[in-house]
C-alpha cells in the first residue's frame, strides 16, 4: 500500500478582489467582489515509502495547497488523500504526530530560547520517550553538527544554521513523512550542502519519505529520482527526472567559443536554434534526432574558425522553462 | 531524564506522557522567562498599567468624595464590585494573552504551525503567552476588594469567601471566552478587532459599578448576551448581604456566575467551527 495517495483532490479558493484606494475600501465594505481560483484541479498520484520526491511549479500553482492538504491542516473541496492510512483532516492530532514540516521561510523553534530548550518542548508536546528522545536528539546533534549551537538563543543563529537546527526539531519524533518546503532558500553554497547531503542520507539510511517543494533545480538534480510538475492546479509532468528530461528535453547544447569574436554566425544555415551570444561564445540548441552533433559540428568547423566546443544536456530548469512556456505561464 | 526506579522501567510511557496541564506549565515558565529578560522594560510596563488603573480608581474615590453614594451604594460596597471584575480580568487577560493578539498569528501564517503539532489547538494558543505585565491591575483589584471587604466588615466568612471565588472564577471563564471569541473573528477577517475592546474592556468599565445605575437596555445586555452581570453584580450582591434593587432571588445571586462557565463552553464551541473554517479556507 502506497503511503500517499491522492485522488481527484480539488481545491478552490475564493479571493476578494479589492479596489485601491479610500473609496476603493469604502466600496468594499458595502459589496466585495470575489474570484474563483482552482488551486487544485483534479489531482492524483501515489507515494511510496522511502521515495524521495521533487514537488515544482510556478508561484501559486498548487504546491503548497497539495502539501497542507496532505499535511492535514487544509480540507480539500473533493478528492481523496489517505496519508498512512489516515485522512488527515479527519484524524489532525494523531496524523501530525507521524510527519515532519520544515518550511524554510519560517523556523518553528521558540525565537529567544536555546536551541536545546526548543528540542525539550518538542518532547514534551510530541509525548516522546525519554529514553528513545535521548537517543534520536544525540544522533542528530551528530549528524548535522549542532553541539556548539544547542546554548544558542535561536534569533543569534545564522540562516544556515537555523535551517540545520529546524531539520533536527522536525525529527525529534522520528517521522515516517518529511515536508521540505523550501529548504536550502537563501542558504550560502556551503550550507546548501550540508543540508542536501543531510536528506539524502536522511532518505537514504532511514527510509524517510521526503517530499521537497523547491525552486532551486541543483536541488532537485541532486536529490530526487522522482518529480512532479505542477501548475494551475494541475499535475503537468510526474515522473523520473531521465523521463522528464527526454520528454522535454530532447534538445542538446552546443557551445562554441570562435576565434573572431565578432564574426557572424548564420543558426538557420545548422537547422539548430541560437539561444546565447556572447562575444566569441554561441551556443546553439539542436535536436540529435534531425541533426547529428558531429554533422552539425563538422558544418560550423567548415565555416568558422573554432576555439572550443563542448556538447552537453540542457539544465532542468530550461526543461521546467519549456514546460511552463508551452502551457503559456511564466514561471 | 533516566527512570529513578529501574523496577518500572516496564512502562517507559509514565515519565514521558507529558499531559496538558504539565505541558502548559512547561510553556508558562518559558513565557514568564521571555519577558523577564528584557527587565527594564518589563517593570515600565508593570508600573505603567499600574498606575493608569490606580489613575482610573482615584476619580471613583474623588467623586464619592463628593457624592458619598451613588444610586444608594456606599464606596465600600462599589470596592467590592471593583475589585472583583477588576480582578478576574486581570488574570483572564494574563492567561489569554495568547488569544488577545491571535490576529497576528494567523496573519502570519504561524496557526498552521499550531496545527501541525499534535495537541489541541486552545491549549497551544494558551501557552503562547501568560502575560505579567498586567499584575498592576491585579494588585489593585486585590487591594480595592481587601479594603472594601475590611470596611463593611464581612470578614472571615466562608460562604461570603467561596461565593467571591466563585463570582472571579466565572468572571475570568467569561473575560478568556470573550477573548476566544475575539480571537475566532480573526479566521474570517484580518480587519482589526479594536472592535470587540468595546466588549472587553468596555464591560470591564461598566460591569465594575453596581449595574443598577445604568438604563435597563444596558443592564439586559451585559446580563443576556454578555453576562458579565453575573459574575460581578449578582454574586456580589449576595456578597454584600445587599437586598438587591431589581428583586432577584439569592438562589440565583449564589448560583448566577455558573453562566460565566457555560459562556466559556459556548465560545470554545465558537472556536471550533472558527477551526474548521481555517482548515477550509487556508487562510
Amino acid at each position: 500500500m502506497p503511503q500517499i495517495s491522492v485522488r481527484h483532490l480539488a481545491k478552490a479558493f475564493r479571493v476578494t478582489e479589492r479596489s485601491p484606494g479610500f473609496w476603493g475600501t469604502l466600496r468594499g465594505l458595502a459589496s466585495r467582489t470575489t474570484r474563483t481560483v482552482r488551486a487544485l484541479d483534479d489531482v492524483s498520484f501515489d507515494l511510496e515509502h522511502g521515495e524521495l520526491v521533487g514537488y515544482i511549479g510556478p508561484n501559486g500553482a498548487g504546491k503548497s495547497t497539495t502539501v497542507k492538504i496532505m499535511a492535514g491542516i487544509l480540507v480539500p473541496d473533493r478528492g481523496e488523500c489517505v496519508v498512512n492510512g489516515r485522512i488527515p483532516w479527519k484524524e489532525r492530532a494523531a496524523h501530525v504526530a507521524e510527519i515532519g514540516v520544515v518550511f524554510g521561510q519560517r523556523t518553528q523553534l521558540w525565537w529567544d530560547l536555546p536551541v536545546i530548550e526548543s528540542f525539550e518542548l518538542l518532547r514534551d508536546i510530541y509525548r516522546i520517550p525519554s529514553t528513545a528522545y535521548v537517543r534520536r536528539r544525540d544522533e542528530l546533534i551528530a549528524i548535522l553538527r549542532l553541539e556548539d549551537l544547542l546554548d544558542v538563543p535561536v534569533r543569534q543563529l545564522s540562516l544556515g544554521q537555523r535551517m540545520r537546527c529546524d531539520l533536527a526539531a522536525a525529527l525529534l519524533h522520528a517521522p515516517t513523512l518529511l515536508f521540505l518546503d523550501e529548504p536550502t532558500i537563501g542558504l550560502d553554497a556551503p550550507s546548501k550542502l550540508s543540508v542536501r547531503e543531510f536528506i539524502r542520507r536522511l532518505n537514504r539510511e532511514q527510509g524517510v519519505t521526503v517530499i521537497l517543494t523547491t525552486h532551486d533545480m541543483d536541488d532537485m538534480e541532486a536529490l530526487c529520482s522522482r518529480v512532479m510538475v505542477i501548475a494551475r492546479g494541475k499535475l503537468l509532468s510526474d515522473g523520473r527526472l531521465s523521463d522528464l528530461r527526454s520528454r522535454f528535453g530532447r534538445e542538446r547544447w552546443l557551445t562554441i567559443d570562435l576565434l573572431n569574436p565578432d564574426e557572424p554566425v548564420r543558426v538557420e544555415d545548422f537547422q539548430a536554434r541560437l539561444v546565447l551570444r556572447d562575444g566569441g561564445r554561441v551556443r546553439l540548441a539542436f535536436d540529435p534526432d534531425r541533426v547529428r552533433p558531429e554533422q552539425l559540428i563538422a558544418a560550423l568547423t567548415a565555416r568558422h574558425a573554432v576555439n572550443d566546443l563542448f556538447v552537453e544536456h540542457p539544465p532542468i530548469e530550461e526543461i521546467i522553462a519549456q514546460i511552463y512556456q508551452r502551457e503559456g505561464i511564466a514561471p | 531524564m533516566p527512570p529513578r526506579n529501574p523496577a518500572r522501567q516496564t512502562k517507559p510511557v509514565s515519565h514521558s506522557d507529558v499531559g496538558a496541564f504539565r505541558l502548559y506549565v512547561r510553556y508558562v515558565a518559558i513565557s514568564w522567562r521571555a519577558q523577564l529578560q528584557y527587565r527594564a522594560s518589563f517593570l515600565l510596563q508593570c508600573l505603567g498599567t499600574g498606575m493608569i488603573t490606580a489613575g482610573e480608581f482615584l476619580v471613583i474615590v474623588a467623586l464619592f468624595g463628593r457624592f458619598k453614594t451613588l444610586d444608594g451604594w456606599t464606596l465600600p460596597e462599589i470596592c467590592v464590585f471593583y475589585g472583583t471584575v477588576n480582578l478576574a480580568w486581570s488574570i483572564a487577560e494574563a492567561l489569554a494573552r495568547g488569544f488577545d493578539d491571535f490576529g497576528s498569528l494567523v496573519k502570519s501564517g504561524d496557526f498552521d504551525r499550531i496545527l501541525l503539532r499534535p495537541r489541541s489547538t486552545v491549549l497551544q494558543v494558551l501557552g503562547r503567552e501568560f502575560t505579567l505585565r498586567r499584575v498592576g491591575r491585579f494588585a489593585l483589584g486585590v487591594m480595592v476588594l481587601t479594603w472594601g471587604w475590611t470596611d463593611l466588615e464581612l470578614g472571615w466568612d466562608g460562604a461570603r469567601l467561596l461565593l467571591v471565588g466563585f463570582a472571579v472564577a466565572g468572571g475570568v471563564a467569561l473575560f478568556i471566552g470573550l477573548l476566544v471569541l475575539q480571537a475566532t473573528l480573526a479566521f474570517w477577517t484580518v480587519e482589526s478587532l479594536e472592535v470587540m475592546n468595546i466588549l472587553t474592556y468596555g464591560g470591564v468599565t461598566t460591569t465594575q459599578y453596581p449595574i443598577t445605575i445604568y438604563p435597563s437596555r444596558l443592564r439586559h445586555f451585559f446580563t443576556a448576551v454578555i453576562p458579565l452581570a453575573c459574575v460581578a453584580y449578582f454574586p456580589i450582591v449576595a456578597v454584600l448581604g445587599h437586598p438587591d434593587p431589581l428583586g432577584t432571588a439569592v438562589v440565583w445571586q449564589c448560583l448566577s456566575p455558573t453562566v460565566g462557565f457555560l459562556f466559556f463552553g459556548l465560545s470554545l464551541l465558537v472556536w471550533r467551527m472558527g477551526v474548521r473554517h481555517y482548515s477550509s479556507t487556508g487562510s
